[in-house]
């Protein structure tokens, strides 16, 4: 299997270094398995839309609405992977032709949406969903319809859809790995968790706590704010009173500016790191909004940064800004949704099908040596292997990543002794 | 004169027929299964709207709030279901079996004593309606009997929409947070997720549905329906002459709540889950709008524009996304400024004079004057 | 000691709590001081005062790039003209709005709620359109970042002190324009007698105009100050809309000072709460209390009288 594996994705990996103007030279002479080899009515037993050369797959992200903000670069991300697989020849053979939904935002038109794409276009696969709420909501349609979604954000845990591949981190592998370095390096003795009142962050800060507690450490303070809340003066005071080493961070959305923002302005300067700001909510996308200034110093800990140094990552960042444009940034999760199409393609090439049942079998075990964050594999779980990095914020928008955890961290969505 | 036809004019009766021959026959057989769940799930804010027209049409009471109502409706309807779908052997894999699973992720060992009655589906059935109600009388005696009204009513209940908003994502250990109560299965056993179910259920609504029609319109004929709109267009005389003014109010409040209530329970049941977004201040003037589309004085009028502004929204979303607010905006200056009467005021002066036109032809009943303009 | 903490600790707190009451205060002034003109004099509800607000902080943005391209030297002091601008442009579209829309209907203030929620919906979408869906992160010159430090706990930041600044002087213009200038006095005439002001050659009309632009004008400076604390995108304007609207009728509506009063009170109230309990059940209290207050006195703290 490993061979067959290997042979396709140094192609694509070529493309990807080519960039997208000269794709369409490379690729196709090569192309590991074309439409011929496999009769469509051999891969696509389920009535899919597949045929003899194209198959049909669904981006279900909101365009409108508040979570626009954040969706729209795992939209490119996922166009883009696209793009670059049917430059390279297809997934067997067949070209993808994308349909795209928009979510609005609202939680019952991404169910509504997801089950249009299941029913009425039988799309072979989803790319999509951003928050929690609406992979919730669309869990039950896919499970009831047998459809496979790629799910990208970094997220709380607790789940484990056989209908899902979460291409994302899951809670512990974005937190431990990111409080043992903290300690570690930088021999933080006390944490302040706070966050946006939600389920993630509400999650992420409990296994924070046990984590922090399982070392014999403190945690000073922890607490959560409305989503949208803009004035964090209160307890910014308080942090300043009870002097933790850490300020565990995982405020999101619009309230994240005004934080950091305030923090700021209140006198305390995380170049300093006295104490010192450590958050898991911040990627790239976010610093946008924020200001390089005012959050130079942080520090992030997740498995992406647009500035990791290797090879694939540099191939990938040219083409997604060739195609989207110079001025724009990617994050954890854009990088995660861009994974996504490539997870799917190798899936349904091992698997020799474009059923959701043989994908889910084949799926296990698949891993991509070209993916811009290095190496990830697909746990019988469902979720990555991959690894955690810490980035420390500069004043340009962009990380420095100054660490990375020797091995792939294993996804455990179900922590014992962190529930 | 029999009183089924006292209830409505003969011209009504053919509205009423026309109505419930669209969604009853009709819709179920053009649209396929999927179509007609959505169908269901536009119905259910149908209800809203049909409240918001008695108590803001006829009532002169702008509710900003009534997602509140709908929501309350909605949860009772979920917690139910979340009870029947956590049974301890569907949920062994949790540290504490049998309770729902958000509660587990939030270290809850025991279910919270006021989940205990939604154990019983009659309980349920009860909390829908009594719980929004009596949230409902609590606000509007408090207001009303201090002769609160207009803009200050307004705003006072998008403030508790807020408010009832950020307590349910702040309580997730309770309420399931902003991901809402999801997963839904079986209702007293029977799979609610499944084409059959969707079907009864669509119907159900139709149902219902009528059925809250035929009681906004008994309201609306009774002597209190009178009262209403010279309340809203004269409160002080009313008052005058010997009426307890806040008294209608407050009726005609809980009956709106009541009414989204409805909605709600069956939002839940369509849709299968029920999230804090149905509650907030955005989807509570959303539903104005579905009101103020049909015509904010015409109980058919409500139905139609609740399926209209949906359905607009669904196709508009599919193929122009950013056009979409856009037209969401446009729609609520054109409703005050343009045709304040909505849907239904266009019918009433264009095209419901052939119909009368057409009754007398076919001499099925005498042409009458019509009514007052403020029916 | 005093509970965790020791003497100075204490004073401290007391301190710091109530310079951060101070600076909510000032933004719950520049937020709701807009709308009380509005919503006071004129009884009308303008729930698109979130996007006004919002404009100016977009003007702010611009400005701040086109003075960081072609007039770096300035670029200390490129907020006062952002502000300037984030005025005009506030008072110019406001005028629009009114002279569109607000005038057909202000006997019929329900019905501009419902317009005004329409224009918010449009002016978000243009926002989209022109801004991109992503927040905007406007760059402010140096000196006004960073605080000053009075012990080694307290430090007073300057944006804090900058923001309560601006909130006394336009709030003593706001004052000197409705009961000094000429304006301010048609303007009390129209609201107290409509008929009798055009009679005595008021130009009503044109008064409403000012009023409301002017309204949405200082809309437009909060938003402006506010890029200094919070968010720049297209819908954080919905954000601010029922904090703002509940600090006004809690003040009882048309009345400046009773506008003042309230976001007095709601300030330091939910700044000590915030203190004492976690963020989000001092929100959920602060708004009960206020609506709980407005339930038993619906006219507000202070009232002219009610109008209806």
């Amino acid at each position: 299997m490993r061979q067959n594996m290997t042979s396709p994705f140094s192609i694509t990996r070529r493309a990807l270094l080519a960039g997208m103007a000269v794709l369409p030279a490379f690729g196709f002479a090569t192309s590991p398995l074309q439409a011929q080899e496999v009769a469509t009515a051999v891969a696509n037993t389920t009535g899919l839309a597949v045929t003899d050369d194209t198959v049909k797959v669904g981006i279900l992200h909101s365009i409108t609405g508040t979570m626009a903000i954040s969706e729209t670069g795992s939209v490119e991300a996922e166009k883009l992977a696209i793009e670059q697989i049917n430059a390279s020849g297809g997934v067997l053979g067949r070209k993808i032709e994308f349909i795209q939904e928009d979510g609005g935002s609202d939680w019952p038109t991404f169910a509504e949406k997801a089950k249009k794409l299941l029913v009425e276009d039988k799309t072979a696969a989803i790319f999509g969903c951003w928050t929690s709420a609406s992979r919730k909501a669309v869990l039950p349609v896919f499970e009831q319809y047998n459809g496979m979604l790629y799910y990208p954000t970094f997220y709380e845990g607790l789940e484990e859809s056989p209908n899902v591949i979460y291409t994302g981190q899951e809670a512990t592998q974005q937190i431990i790995a990111g409080i043992d370095w903290v300690v570690r390096e930088k021999g933080a003795k006390s944490f302040y968790l706070l966050g946006s009142d939600y389920i993630w962050p509400r999650t992420a800060n409990k296994i924070a706590r046990k984590h922090i507690e399982k070392l014999g450490l403190k945690v000073s303070g922890e607490e959560y704010y409305p989503l949208g809340h803009t004035q964090f003066n209160s307890v910014i005071n308080k942090i300043k009173l009870k002097k933790p080493d850490v300020i565990y961070a995982i405020v999101v959305g619009g309230s994240n500016v005004a934080f950091y923002k305030q923090l700021k302005a209140a006198g305390i300067d995380m170049s300093k790191e006295k104490p010192l700001l450590l958050t898991i909510s911040v990627t790239e996308d976010e610093v946008l909004g924020i200001g390089g200034e005012n959050i130079a110093g942080a520090y992030a800990s997740m498995k992406y940064f647009e500035s990791l140094p290797n090879d694939n990552n540099k191939a990938f960042v040219s083409s997604f800004k060739g195609m989207w444009g110079d001025d724009s940034v990617i994050g954890d999760v854009t990088q995660a949704a861009y994974l996504g199409p490539w997870l799917w393609k190798a899936a349904v090439e091992k698997a020799g099908s474009f059923d959701i049942d043989k994908i889910r079998e084949a799926s296990p075990g698949i891993e991509l040596t070209t993916a811009p964050e290095g190496y990830v594999r697909i746990h019988e779980n469902h979720h990555l292997w991959s690894r955690t990095r810490i980035g420390h914020a500069r004043t340009d928008g962009q990380f420095d990543v100054i660490y990375e955890t020797e091995d792939l961290i294993e996804p455990n969505p179900f922590p014992e002794g962190y529930q | 004169m029999s009183p089924a036809l006292f209830l409505f004019r003969k011209r009504e009766w053919i509205y009423f027929a026309i109505l419930a021959f669209i969604l009853a026959v009709v819709f179920p057989t053009v649209f396929d299964n999927f179509r007609l769940n959505l169908i269901g799930k536009y119905l259910t804010y149908a209800f809203v709207a049909l409240g918001l027209v008695l108590c803001w049409g006829y009532g002169g009471i702008l509710s900003l709030g009534q997602g509140i109502f709908f929501g309350l409706g909605g949860y009772c309807m979920a917690m139910f279901l979340k009870l029947e779908s956590s049974t301890p052997e569907a949920t062994a894999i949790q540290s504490t079996p049998g309770i729902p699973d958000f509660m587990d992720w939030n270290q809850l060992t025991s279910l919270p004593f006021w989940w205990e009655p939604f154990h019983s589906f009659t309980f349920t059935l009860f909390a829908i309606i009594a719980v929004p109600v009596a949230l409902a009388f609590i606000i509007s005696v408090a207001m009303f009997k201090r002769r609160v009204g207009g803009v200050y009513f307004a705003i006072i209940t998008q403030a508790i929409a807020a408010i009832l908003t950020i307590l349910i994502i702040g309580q997730q250990g309770y309420t399931g947070g902003v991901n809402g109560i999801t997963d839904l299965r079986t209702l007293l056993g029977w799979d609610i997720r499944s084409d059959n179910a969707r079907y009864v259920f669509y119907f159900t609504c139709v149902a219902l549905l009528l059925g809250s029609l035929i009681l906004a319109q008994l309201v609306r004929v009774s002597k209190f329906g009178r009262l209403l709109i010279a309340m809203r267009d004269k409160e002080d005389r009313v008052r005058f002459s010997g009426y307890d003014v806040a008294n209608f109010k407050i009726f005609i409040f809980c009956l709106a709540a009541a009414f989204s209530a409805i909605g709600g329970a069956m939002f839940t049941l369509q849709v299968g889950f029920m999230s804090p977004s149905f509650v907030g201040i955005v989807p509570s003037i959303e539903m104005v709008i579905f009101c103020a589309v049909g015509g904010r004085l015409s109980i058919f009028g409500a139905i139609y524009g609740a399926l209209l502004v949906n359905a607009a929204k669904s196709t508009l979303s599919e193929s122009f996304p950013e056009l979409w607010l856009f037209a969401m905006g446009g729609l609520f200056i054109a409703v005050v400024m343009v045709f304040p009467e909505g849907v239904a005021g266009l019918f009433r002066q264009h095209i419901e004079p052939l119909v009368i036109r057409g009754l007398s032809i076919f001499r099925i009943g005498k042409v009458r004057k019509p009514r007052p303009a403020a029916e | 000691m005093i509970g965790d903490y020791t003497y100075t600790e204490f004073t401290s707190i007391l301190a710091m709590q109530g310079f951060s009451g101070l600076t909510l205060f000032s933004v719950f002034v520049l937020m709701a001081l807009g709308l009380a003109i509005i919503f006071g004099q004129m009884g009308v509800i303008n729930m698109a005062h979130g996007e006004f607000m919002i404009l100016g902080a977009y003007m702010t943005y611009l400005c701040s790039h086109f003075f960081s391209e072609y007039l770096p030297s300035l670029f200390s002091i490129y907020f006062f003209f952002a502000m300037i601008l984030a005025f005009a442009a506030s008072f110019l579209l406001g005028m629009l709005v009114e002279w569109g829309l607000i005038r057909f209907l202000y006997r019929r203030p329900l019905d501009t709620l419902l317009a005004t929620w329409g224009v918010s919906l449009i002016l978000q979408q243009v926002y989209r359109s022109v801004f991109g869906a992503r927040e905007v992160g406007v760059t402010l010159p140096d000196w006004l970042m960073g605080s000053i430090a009075l012990t080694d706990i307290i430090e007073i930041p300057i944006n804090g002190l900058f923001v309560m600044g601006l909130t006394f002087l336009i709030t003593i213009g706001v004052y000197l324009a409705m009961f000094r200038s000429k304006w301010g006095k048609s303007m009390r005439a129209v609201v107290q007698n409509r008929t009798m002001a055009g009679a005595v050659g008021i130009n009503t009309k044109m008064v409403d105009r000012l009023t409301f632009g002017l309204g949405c004008g200082i809309a437009g400076i909060a938003g402006s100050a506010f890029t200094m604390i919070g968010s720049t995108g297209p819908t954080a304007g919905q954000l601010y809309i029922v904090d703002t609207f509940l600090i006004v009728v809690f003040g009882g509506a048309g009345s400046l000072i009773g506008t003042i009063a309230s976001a007095f009170t709601i300030s330091q109230a939910q700044s000590t709460i915030e203190f004492f309990l976690s963020g989000s059940m001092a929100k959920v209290l602060t708004l009960l209390t206020v609506v709980g207050i407005l339930m038993l006195r619906p006219q507000g703290l202070f009232t002219l009288k009610i109008r209806r």
